[in-house]
């Protein structure tokens, strides 16, 4: 038996793998156990809800299970005229019991959906339906109103049918389905979110952008003052984190708005003149300002906590070896920087892309972010299977930010404190 | 080409970081071409700081330096051309051992392969060839440790710091690179200027040593002198083991002394005191005592033996002499048949040379 196969017993006989795995056993129920509570609490917090909304996202059970029949009949209509009796029979008994159920309201917001113009004509169905006589449904129905006439609308209501739907997320790249199956975009006026994805895109880089350059200059002096002076400095970085976002996004509209302490300062020092006082609020710049004061301290701490590590004999070293401040900085001290400014960056990004609150507040028409639309549609139209299908487009795409980052610098490259 | 004899020249230098108290006191030193040179002290005596002084990390407040006779108080660290080895090595982690060293090269726009040849010298010279492609973080300390000194050496610089290079080393180890930092340094002739606080680094290393207190060089001379002569009581009790007897000067002529302790008198050597009635400490070193001197000597008396503890290749005896409990003797092992045993009462003896009568401190 050569040494590799012979097995290895303990002094009573058993396997020492066994033996090994029993003796282990009791730690790993106890660990297990004392990190249960936090599993379940994520599980429960985060991972549920992030299923939820997949589903949410994809989900169009709500006509199909609102018109069963209907559906059913349609099965066999080929959409290029307008469908048989069987069809219009189907429709009218599913219609009638939703009217029952008093449910026919949500059929027609869902339809309004699809096809902008069923509100009223299903308002004026529901109050013709009380007087129809059996039979003939398609006559009656088609009397109702033209557009119950017109095969469009059949065609949107058959579009309906699937239980599963990607129009949620075509719509939010302003694209939707076509009457002939086609993935088109919508008409140039009518794109909207396009335009707010690459705005929050656009955002988000120039807030990195701004917070890494002031953050840089920031963490270093922290790293290298004396205690007492990066103890009152860091006061000062970590203070906004105490102070409750609403009240810090007010004051900066206190500052930024036109008859506001900024504008007074630039028209005191002349800089503008008093009837031309630029707009700093309401817009993008306001954006700007706001989310980059707000997510400073993102990019300063975990950039502080790697500069913090880096002797400052390195530097020294550098120097004495001839290198000239600039040289011993950008190939010493920079290149240890760069897992604080990858965790820095990356923080900041992925926080800013889902900013939601200070856009609301001081970005104004031409400044709000997708959370935003996200936010209204929740609130307002409450389409949540749209807002949820924006949500997780959001989700993927800090997925693909990290995925790429991973590609480049490596995410074991990263620390964020 | 002749060695300049204050290749180095510390002029009238103080420093003082708060503006209150100084660290460095009006700081005088010259330092010859090729020398070793070490600055020994404890700590907060203001030997690194001299040191950073002259890496030009630290300005001086007052006073300048010259660097093979040119000031260079206004000269930025970079343009001084001084290797320096750190106290934790300070290789750059996120480089190669070869990229450290080519660091220095780069800088100065050395062409590759001429660097090449200097990175090969350089690291034949702390046997660490084939240690090139490796990262910092794989080498142990010493190695870390013979990298930093081959960083330091690579651009052949004239003088050469080191701070503590060896202070996180293990004492085996420690000993190991004095040695090869010490025939480096006689192979290649480079002028050392070394801090540490280690006496016995200093002792093996350098060719002079400064002992600095307080701000202030106490002593500068040679290994040797600065063991058997010490200047002042903070030399002989910072440097090797010392026994002290305080007393008062009670005669003083023909070169010796006598002076009154508490229930004695013994004879001395005057060093730092003038006449009668002074305060002094007298520093006797432990190897120059001897148990029953055969000899005539013209100090000798009588001694508890309080503690015995065995060394190895001596015994140190531990005697409570003329109200001293803390008199220190060593005794060879060979000597074996004297009789050293706890509670015997013996005659010690010594020279009156031997035994400095210094400052009372």
């Amino acid at each position: 038996m050569s040494s590799e196969t012979k097995q290895i017993l303990t002094t009573d006989g058993i396997p020492l793998e066994v033996s090994l795995k029993k003796a282990e056993r009791k730690n790993k129920i106890k660990a297990f156990l004392l990190v249960a509570p936090l599993l379940f609490f994520l599980i429960i917090t985060y991972v549920f809800p992030i299923g939820d909304m997949l589903l949410r996202s994809v989900d169009d059970k709500m006509v199909t299970q609102m018109l069963p029949k209907t559906f059913k009949a349609m099965e066999n209509w080929d959409g290029q005229e307008l469908p048989e009796e069987e069809v219009f029979a189907a429709f009218h008994e599913d219609f009638l019991k939703l009217v029952e159920e008093k449910r026919e309201g949500k059929l027609s917001t869902q339809l309004n959906y699809t096809k902008n113009g069923f509100k009223s004509i299903i308002k004026k169905l529901r109050r013709a339906s009380k007087k129809f006589e059996e039979g003939n449904y398609k006559e009656q129905i088609m009397s109702v109103h033209k557009r119950w006439a017109d095969v469009e609308y059949w065609r949107a209501i058959k579009r309906r049918a699937p239980e599963v739907t990607n129009q949620k997320y075509l719509k939010a790249m302003d694209m939707y389905t076509n009457e002939e199956g086609k993935i088109v975009s919508v008409e140039e006026d009518r794109r909207i979110h396009r335009v707010l994805w690459l705005r929050t895109l656009e955002i988000a880089f120039f807030v990195t952008v701004f917070c890494f350059l002031m953050a840089y200059p920031i963490a270093h002096l922290l790293a290298t003052l004396p205690m007492k002076y990066s103890n009152l400095l860091m006061i000062c970085v970590l203070l906004p984190f105490w102070t409750s976002l609403l009240v810090r996004t007010a004051s900066w509209m206190i500052l930024l708005q036109q008859q506001g302490v900024v504008n007074d300062f630039f028209v005191g020092i002349g800089l503008v003149a008093d009837d031309n006082r630029p707009e700093m609020m309401y817009n993008k710049t306001g954006s700007y300002v706001a989310m980059t004061q707000i997510l400073l301290p993102f990019m300063v701490l975990p950039l502080y906590s790697v500069m913090k590590t880096i002797s400052p004999s390195l530097m020294r070293a550098g120097k004495s070896l001839g290198g000239t401040p600039f040289i011993a900085f950008w190939k010493v001290y920079f290149p240890l920087t760069i897992p604080g400014i990858g965790a820095g960056c990356l923080l900041v990004f992925i926080l800013a892309i889902g900013y939601y609150i200070t856009p609301a507040l001081v970005g104004g028409a031409s400044g709000t972010l997708i959370s935003n639309q996200i936010a209204f549609h929740m609130k307002s139209t409450l389409d949540w299977s749209f807002a949820s299908a924006m949500g997780l487009m959001l989700l993927s795409g800090v997925l693909v930010i990290y995925w790429l980052y991973n590609k480049i610098v490596g995410i074991d490259n990263i620390k964020l404190g | 080409m002749s060695k300049q004899k204050d290749f180095v020249k510390f002029e009238n230098v103080d420093k003082s970081y708060d503006g209150k108290v100084l660290v460095v006191k009006n700081l005088q030193l010259d330092i010859a071409e090729g020398e070793f040179i070490t600055m020994l002290g404890p700590s907060g005596s203001g030997k690194t700081t001299c040191l950073m002084m002259l890496a030009g990390f630290e300005t001086p407040t007052n006073g300048e330096i010259y660097l093979g006779g040119k000031a260079i108080s206004s000269i930025p660290p970079h343009k001084r051309g001084i290797g320096m080895v750190f106290q934790n090595y300070a290789l750059f982690p996120h480089m190669t051992v070869y990229e450290n060293l080519a660091f220095p090269l780069r800088v100065r726009k050395i062409p590759k392969d001429e660097a090449d040849k200097k990175i090969d010298k350089a690291l034949s010279m702390v046997s660490l060839q084939g240690f090139a492609s490796r990262m910092p973080g794989q080498l142990s300390g010493g190695q870390q440790q013979r990298v930093a000194v081959a960083r330091s050496l690579v651009f052949d610089p004239q003088l050469v710091l080191m701070d503590e290079p060896l202070g996180a080393l293990d004492k085996n180890l420690r000993e190991s690179m004095q040695y090869e930092i010490k025939h480096i340094h006689e192979s290649i002739g480079v002028t050392v200027v070394y801090v540490t606080h280690d006496q016995s680094e200093a002792l093996t290393m350098s060719n002079r040593i400064a002992v600095f207190n307080d701000g202030k060089v106490q002593q500068l001379s040679s290994p040797d002198e600065l063991y058997e002569k010490p200047v002042n009581s903070f030399v002989a009790e910072f440097i090797g083991e010392n026994n002290t007897f305080n007393g008062e000067v009670s005669d003083i002529s023909d070169g010796k002394c006598k002076v009154k302790l508490a229930n004695a008198e013994i004879i001395a050597n005057p060093i730092s005191v003038k006449s009668k009635g002074d305060r002094t400490k007298v520093s006797l070193r432990p190897e120059r005592a001897l148990i029953n001197p055969k000899d005539k000597m013209d100090n000798i008396h009588n001694g508890k033996i309080e503690e015995v503890i065995y060394h190895g290749d001596h015994t140190r005896v531990r005697i409570n002499l003329l109200g001293n409990p803390e008199f220190i003797l060593k005794v060879p092992n060979s000597s074996a048949n004297l009789d050293i045993k706890l509670g015997n009462e013996i005659k010690i003896g010594w020279n009156s040379q031997d035994a400095r009568a210094l400052d009372p401190k």
